[in-house]
């Protein structure tokens, strides 16, 4: 069992809680994820970190209320224990030798790109970090990000917090005012990392982007996080998850990602109605 | 007196309309009766020819005279004195190709039905034990396993009941390894996976799952750091194959290894299921071994009009079991033999809707002895489907290779062993699929029970 050491919302819809997993702790690296099951016969879903404390023997995850089990998640408190929590699993991303790198975070890979960017300030790149919202009520991690960056973009669509636009405008307006990244580092929903690399492709600015396909297993076995990459299949949870964003095939990506998308939503709905018996 | 009967007491069984519908087990196991009657169908031959066989070299003969006395109990104990799982093996073993092969009633009628008997035998322990479980002396060594399926579970067993401490490392939440993620209910009730598991428990193994080894802990770490004076890896085959044509990632593809995980480690069949799972109405497995049956069965389970098997080559070379080929058939499943899929077409949200298939004819017998299937030109066709599922076979994992310096591997994946398990590392043993490939439950016993004896024999000339 691993218990939930702290539990904090940071925002409606996005959790942060830190587990006590210590020789996961021990371990983990930036760009690489957990397996957790919040419940016994619960399904099994990944989270990719969003921090660690390796003396503390505890690991951060940052996620969105979405289907069933993020439902169940945010319903358990400091104290209480979730009975799997699996990893590190994944490859690391690579940050050795980068001297100067945009890190893209949308919505909440924010909470993924987060790390990153920090690994990458405190190994004394220059890192630029663009972060992009809906809106201003959503915006996680400001904090962090100004303080692990040299330069800190806010974003948001409806332009209630930083400049009104998406992220490809900010990054646009860095690239083109002379700002030059030996890498780009993108992170967040699948169709603004495609975005991301439709712009950095016409500039030829190598681009990571990290991949959170559907999982079972996590460890090779099942194939259901397949991807294309350069035309070949490739596993996020052995071979990724991060990949040249230049040679994903996105729109399969998307198309793979909603496969359970009706089931996601009535599953989700059952949890709800569920807590609101228990309450009654 | 000797049973000259021609024939085995034949299986009891769930009729074939009734099982399609549910995952409860299709055999139902001998009464005591039957299991008397059968045991003396055995001629206690001098030589025991079906005893070479056996993999793990269970006293065959011994159990079954045991058992003819009506000494269940005492046939156990003659079982479970080779062989870690007696309630697994009598089940899924392909007994056909193994110890009844060799049976000498069987040159002239059926063999005697060992597996049968092992089976009931294993399920009488079960539902008769006193529970006191026999706790082995320490001899003070550890030892560590990495997997816990049938390579492993057999190698902590021997290694528990010599006298070491043994913990067996399993990445998945459940342990069992292929016997929990792969063979179905229907087959192998996850209930008795269980008892087996715990059996090895109360002998003092401890299993700690959650744990990928090669990622939270390395071979090495175990070894230096965690005290392990040696180690067996029996991490299976896990990695998928798929045919590299085109259509592969259209939604509603899937290898066998996800549907069979969704459905028998995540019980998506269940109605109250967290972890969801196509219901699809015309399903294709592609392949033809027994991991192609579980799916195409698990497939008509689930409540599939059409369940259609398409395999390349003929019935004859189908690497299936035969029983469960004729369990597949009886519950109507479609064979579209002499038939290969050369793509998947897919609608416009990218769902699977059709295969388009070229037939095959069988010319010269290639590498592996059977004849070489090659395509007939001009002869594709499309078959309507909204499920594709490619059991098309699996290889070693990659992970503990790679997080491995000196452990040296085929070039296809498999782990390179001497005779007895050992690997080119020092004091690290392997077995099972991730030495062989994809092969069978007892295979995959018969290696982790080797290496046991040698890690056993190389503990003590280093004490």
């Amino acid at each position: 069992m691993f218990r939930i050491i702290t539990k904090e919302p940071l925002n409606p819809s996005v959790t942060r809680m830190s587990i006590e997993a210590p020789l996961v702790a021990k371990k983990v690296q930036p760009g690489q994820f957990i397996i957790l099951r919040a419940e016994e016969n619960g399904e099994r879903i990944p989270l990719t970190v969003a921090g660690y404390d390796r003396e503390a023997g505890t690991v951060d995850i940052i996620f969105q209320i979405v289907g069933a089990t993020t439902e169940k998640l945010n319903h358990k408190q400091a104290g209480e224990c979730i009975p799997d929590f699996v990893g590190p699993l994944g490859k690391p991303t690579e940050t050795e030798g980068l001297k100067r790198v945009a890190v893209i975070g949308g919505g909440v890979g924010c909470a993924i790109a987060f790390p990153v960017a920090q690994k990458l300030h405190e190994q004394g790149c220059e890192v630029d970090a663009v972060a992009g919202f809906r809106s201003k009520d959503l915006v996680i991690l400001e904090k962090e990000f100004r303080a692990n960056s040299t330069n800190f973009i806010p974003v948001s669509d409806d332009g209630t917090w930083g400049e009104k636009g998406l992220v490809t405008d900010a990054l646009k307006h860095l690239i083109d005012s002379g700002r030059a990244y030996d890498q780009v580092i993108a992170i967040g929903p699948l169709i603004m990392m495609k975005f991301v690399c439709k712009l950095t492709k016409a500039y030829g600015i190598k681009t990571v982007v990290s991949m959170n396909p559907i999982m079972i297993d996590g460890t090779g076995m099942c194939g259901c996080c397949r991807v294309t990459v350069g035309g070949k299949m490739k596993f996020a949870c052995v071979d990724g998850p991060d990949f040249d964003g230049h040679e994903v095939d996105f729109d399969e990506a998307m198309a793979r990602c909603a496969a359970y998308k009706p089931f996601e939503l009535k599953a989700r709905e059952a949890a709800c109605n569920l807590f609101s018996m228990e309450v009654k | 007196m000797v049973n000259m009967s021609l024939k085995k007491n034949p299986m009891p069984s769930q009729e074939p309309q009734v099982r399609a519908h549910n995952f409860e087990e299709v055999a139902l196991g001998y009464s005591e009766e039957q299991a008397l009657d059968e045991a003396q169908r055995c001629l206690n031959c001098k030589n025991f020819p079906c005893v070479q066989g056996c993999p793990v070299n269970i006293r065959i003969p011994q159990f079954i005279a045991k058992a003819r006395e009506g000494d269940f109990e005492g046939a156990y104990e003659i079982i479970s004195a080779d062989s870690a799982l007696p309630a697994v093996c009598g089940r899924v073993c392909p007994q056909e190709s193994q110890c009844e092969k060799y049976c000498v009633r069987g040159i002239k009628g059926e063999p005697v039905g060992i597996g049968r008997l092992e089976r009931f035998v294993a399920d009488y322990h079960n539902a008769h034990a006193s529970g006191a479980a026999f706790t082995p002396e320490k001899n003070g060594h550890k030892v560590a396993v990495v997997g816990s399926g049938p390579a492993g579970l057999t190698c902590a067993g021997d290694l528990a009941r010599k006298g070491y401490d043994v913990t067996v490392y399993e990445a998945l939440h459940v342990a069992g390894g292929v016997l929990s993620y792969g063979i179905p209910e229907f087959r192998l009730p996850k209930a008795i996976v269980k008892r087996e598991i715990e059996g090895l428990k109360a002998m003092g193994v401890q299993v700690i799952t959650n744990m990928v080894i090669g990622r939270v802990l390395s071979i090495r770490e175990l070894m230096e750091e965690e005290g392990f004076e040696a180690v067996f890896i029996g991490s299976g085959a896990g990695l998928p194959k798929f045919m590299n044509i085109p259509g592969e990632s259209l939604k509603g593809v899937y290898s066998a290894n996800e549907f069979l995980t969704r459905v028998n480690l995540m019980k998506a069949y269940e109605p109250d299921a967290n972890t969801p799972i196509q219901h699809a109405k015309h399903v294709t497995v592609v392949g033809g071994g027994n991991v192609a049956m579980d799916a195409a069965r698990c497939a008509l389970r689930l409540g599939a009009e059409s369940v259609t098997i398409v395999y390349r080559r003929s019935l004859e070379e189908l690497p299936a079991r035969k029983e469960e080929v004729e369990h597949a058939m009886e519950e109507g499943i479609v064979f579209k033999l002499l038939n290969n899929p050369v793509e998947l077409i897919g609608d416009d949200n990218r769902n699977v809707v059709k295969m388009r298939c070229i037939r095959m004819e069988l010319g010269e017998p290639d590498a592996s002895g059977r004849r070489r299937p090659v395509e007939i030109p001009g002869s594709e066709f499309e078959l309507d489907t909204d499920c594709v599922i490619m059991a098309l076979g699996t290889s070693p994992n990659p992970l503990i290779k790679s997080t491995t310096d000196g452990l040296d591997t085929q070039r296809w994946g498999g782990i390179i062993t001497d005779e007895d398990g050992l690997t080119t590392c020092e004091g690290v043993y392997a077995g099972g699929d991730a030495v062989t490939g994809a092969a069978t439950v007892i295979l995959a016993m018969g290696a982790g029970k080797k290496a046991a004896a040698a890690m056993d024999k190389y503990i003590r000339s280093k004490a």
